[in-house]
């Protein structure tokens, strides 16, 4: 019999494979990392030694949890990690582990796939010395390392707080915190907020932490751009008062987060799209169902929601699955899981308005900065191919080659559609979606085949 | 109602062409494409420019193709990454070589200059193929282009000259009065016109079958994959005898491989699939042994339409004066359907085209019954 496979053991995978075992399932969950934990709660090597309390802050009792979780499930799972899923079909993944490739059939698939940051790039973002947010995050909690001795965080989202929380936590020069969204947002979006009042108080200390502990933390502040020769030198920012300069060896920035949808994509799931993501996101009911009979949605994957509602949700959709195979289920859980979900959802709206996407941006993006740093593909190539007549975001892709290169859009492919729109006058709603090609990650020659 | 002198249904690089020497010719055209142009086909191929490995009966038209094709830039405007790096066709054995040299032999005159390969002289000029092949036979002015850039070139080109190109406009309904074709949109369009050009590829069997000769078509979906840049090796566009993988080296470093097939998504879409992918991925290293270790960062595929003997439809339709039809191409009409489109343009402007097109007319199949 085909199992049932999970796509990505992040807080939703890790909770939907726990969900299916104690109903006797035994799944097989595949995930691209070498410790499943997801990006969040992503687990050191097994040879460092920090405390949970140290790496994960406030969350460290849900880390251990989940890590604990899955350590025990192990021997009632098919667990592999490692394992990057690069191409879907009607009923197949297509794997690649240590250089081998291979197939898995599934009955059912529960996509767990996350998130990656959404970046909109400004002058000098490819210099060395910057990165997402989530890098920064990820080079401190995994690797143990700062990525500067002088950083300023930029952009805007929760992670921008928490982020620069970590690193002066850890012992590291913080010059600035610069949050593109004004104050006044973040006031009108307190109601929202106030749905998840111990969310909102963690955010709340992180920012006065950071104060107390004598850390500018500007708002309405645009980073503008950022300067060095061999490395980030300084970067420049401006606010209602002015242009200012600060000198730093290192920047993290990102403006929120964007799900990782290739893979519902390649397996056939309907897209709409989603004005709180800013993005085209699969459809699914408040169980998590695609579209599709056999695919299922949890997590940050298919929305961003944050690390307690992915654990929710993968819940939700293993229950999903049970139900479908004709398992008997709790329904009693099941409402409970939404009406939670539906809370949190009611948080995110706040946190929407609270750290508001920078709408002028593609408007105040000059020609020369780079936004497919892969092919090299600036603003101005992109605005040139819409001048051309071009307003649909693949088509402008095949004339230009934004979002052709490794990551495949990943990373610029947010950028790109907001200067197709700004470009071309359209809702970025209006200009198509980028569609998924396999493979998701690059694929090496030479590969071998299991058969 | 727009009147125009030609009404033609697909804008490919056939279709797209017959508008742009329809135009410069002075005719009135209207070209209606259900999707955008060159979106299909005719920009997703491997992008090869060759005349090497034809059928004889093709190369009087891939000749013609290929002196369009030198005078690219001052027909559409760019450059289109035409580049004449030369056409190696390999051989991995004796046999295959054998077939090469009776290929060569016989296609004396069309003007190729093919240039056979022994095992050592082809390892000199091309050391970076791999021991598999034990022969080649070279083509020197063939190569290849963008076709991304080069398919919708040739629409933006055939506006700039007064045609009038609709995209993301599905035809919906045509029919002769007897005295002129008569075609609606989707989009509510009304066109008149004394000329219907079906140039519509994989979807041009229901034209044809509306109007009396259906044809034994059928979609095949090319696999193709491209690597990151890497540094340039390949000064020369490569395939198999026998059929296998074809490679070729853009100017930016990318490596685009195609070879096997993949599958249809619906009607439009279609995916290269994974069997095909690994198999290119496999095999390549063999032919090509510097791809050990590259990374393969996009795949893809087309939908393009097949006749069983693997030639096109070129001509007068034989049951509805003013239909032409030009499709079915195999997989191979990117360097050709230039050519196919003046070709077009000769029968509406002189009566009758410069080459002869008898080999490509629909009449072939009348005798077949189509299931």
């Amino acid at each position: 019999m085909k199992p049932v496979v999970i796509i990505g053991a992040g807080p939703a995978g890790i909770r939907a494979a726990q969900t299916l075992v104690a109903q006797g399932v035994r799944p097989v969950l595949l995930d691209e990392a070498a410790r499943g934990g997801g990006q969040i709660y992503r687990r050191q090597p097994a040879n460092f030694k920090r405390s949970a309390v140290k790496l994960y802050g406030f969350e460290a009792r849900k880390a251990k949890a989940l890590h604990q979780t899955l350590d025990t499930l192990r021997e009632q799972l098919d667990y592999r990690p490692d394992t990057l899923v690069w191409n879907a079909e009607a009923d197949a993944l297509d794997t690649l582990h240590e250089g081998r490739a291979a197939r898995i059939e599934f009955s059912r698939v529960i996509v767990a796939t996350g998130a990656t940051d959404r970046i909109l790039p400004v002058q000098g973002w490819t210099l060395p010395g910057v990165y997402s947010l989530g890098a920064a995050q990820i080079a401190l909690k995994f690797q143990g390392c700062a990525i500067g001795e002088r950083v300023v965080f930029a952009g805007s989202g929760p992670l921008l707080y928490l982020v620069a929380y970590q690193y002066a936590k850890a012992g590291a020069k913080v010059v600035a915190v610069l949050d593109s969204s004004p104050f006044s947002a973040q006031v009108r979006a307190l109601p929202g907020l106030l749905s998840q009042p111990a969310t909102l108080a963690k955010g709340i200390y992180y920012r006065s932490w950071l104060s107390a502990h004598g850390i500018p933390v500007h708002q309405g502040a645009t980073l503008q751009r950022i300067d060095g020769e061999q490395r980030v030198r300084s970067l420049n920012w401006s606010d209602a008062k002015g242009e200012h300069q600060l000198a730093c060896d290192a920047v993290a920035f990102a403006h929120g987060l964007r799900s990782e949808t290739q893979l519902a994509d390649l397996l056939g799931c309907e897209f709409a799209w989603n004005p709180l993501n800013r993005a085209w996101l699969p459809q699914r009911d408040r169980a998590g169902r695609s579209s599709v009979a056999e695919v299922y949605l949890a997590g940050d994957g298919a929305g961003i929601m944050g690390a307690d509602a992915a654990e929710m949700a993968g819940e939700r959709a293993a229950l999903a699955v049970l139900e479908d195979n004709g398992h008997p289920i709790a329904p009693q859980r099941c409402v409970q899981l939404e009406q939670s979900l539906t809370r949190i959802n009611t948080f995110r709206k706040g946190l929407e308005q609270a750290f508001i996407f920078p709408e002028h941006w593609a408007a105040n993006t000059a020609d020369e900065v780079m936004i497919c740093r892969c092919e090299e593909v600036r603003a101005g190539d992109i605005r040139q191919v819409v001048r051309e007549g071009h307003w649909e975001i693949n088509r402008v892709k095949a004339h230009c080659r934004a979002g052709m290169g490794r990551c495949q859009g990943r990373m610029c492919g947010a950028a790109t559609a907001e200067i197709i729109a700004g470009e071309s006058q359209r809702a970025v709603s209006q200009i198509g979606r980028l569609r998924a090609q396999a493979p998701v990650k690059p694929l090496p020659f030479g590969l071998e085949v299991e058969s | 109602m727009i009147e125009v002198d030609a009404i033609i249904i697909g804008g490919g690089i056939v279709g797209a062409s017959a508008a742009l020497f329809l135009s410069k010719a002075g005719r009135r055209v209207a070209l209606l494409e259900r999707d955008f142009c060159g979106s299909h086909s005719s920009g997703v191929n491997y992008g090869g420019v060759r005349r090497q490995g034809r059928p004889l009966s093709q190369l009087p038209l891939s000749q013609r193709a290929h002196e369009i094709w030198g005078q690219l830039p001052q027909l559409i405007g760019i450059d289109g990454e035409y580049q004449r790096s030369g056409h190696l066709k390999l051989a991995r054995s004796l046999d295959d070589l054998r077939a090469l040299q009776d290929y060569a032999a016989s296609s004396q005159g069309f003007g190729l200059d093919l240039q056979l390969l022994d095992r050592t002289e082809l390892r000199a000029r091309f050391p970076w193929v791999g021991d598999v092949a034990v022969g080649a036979s070279y083509c020197p002015d063939d190569g290849h282009a963008n076709p991304r850039l080069v398919s919708p070139a040739f629409a933006q080109a055939a506006r700039r000259h007064g045609a009038q190109v609709h995209e993301q406009c599905a035809v919906s309904a045509v029919e002769h009065d007897g005295q002129r074709f008569r075609v609606s949109s989707q989009s509510g369009l009304e066109l008149h016109a004394p000329w219907l050009l079906n140039c519509a590829g994989a979807w041009a069997g229901r034209l044809a079958e509306q109007f009396g000769e259906a044809v034994p078509m059928h979609a095949g979906h090319p696999a193709m994959l491209v690597t990151e840049p890497l540094p340039l090796v390949m000064n020369a566009s490569t395939g198999v005898e026998g059929g296998g993988i074809y490679a070729r080296q853009v100017a930016r470093g990318n490596c685009v491989l195609g070879g096997g097939q993949g599958f249809a998504l619906d009607a439009a879409r279609a995916r290269p699939g994974q069997q095909a992918v690994i198999e290119i991925l496999r095999q390549a290293v063999e032919l090509y042994p510097f791809l050990e270790g590259a990374q393969a960062i996009r795949t893809w595929s087309g939908t393009e339409g097949y006749l069983p003997d693997r030639q096109p439809v070129i001509g007068h339709s034989s049951t509805q004066p003013g239909l032409l039809h030009a499709f079915g191409f195999a997989g191979a009409g990117f360097q050709i359907g230039p050519a196919v489109g003046q070709a077009l343009t000769e029968i509406i402007c002189n009566g009758a085209p410069s080459t002869s097109l008898d080999a490509f007319s629909i009449t072939r199949f009348h005798s077949i019954s189509v299931a």
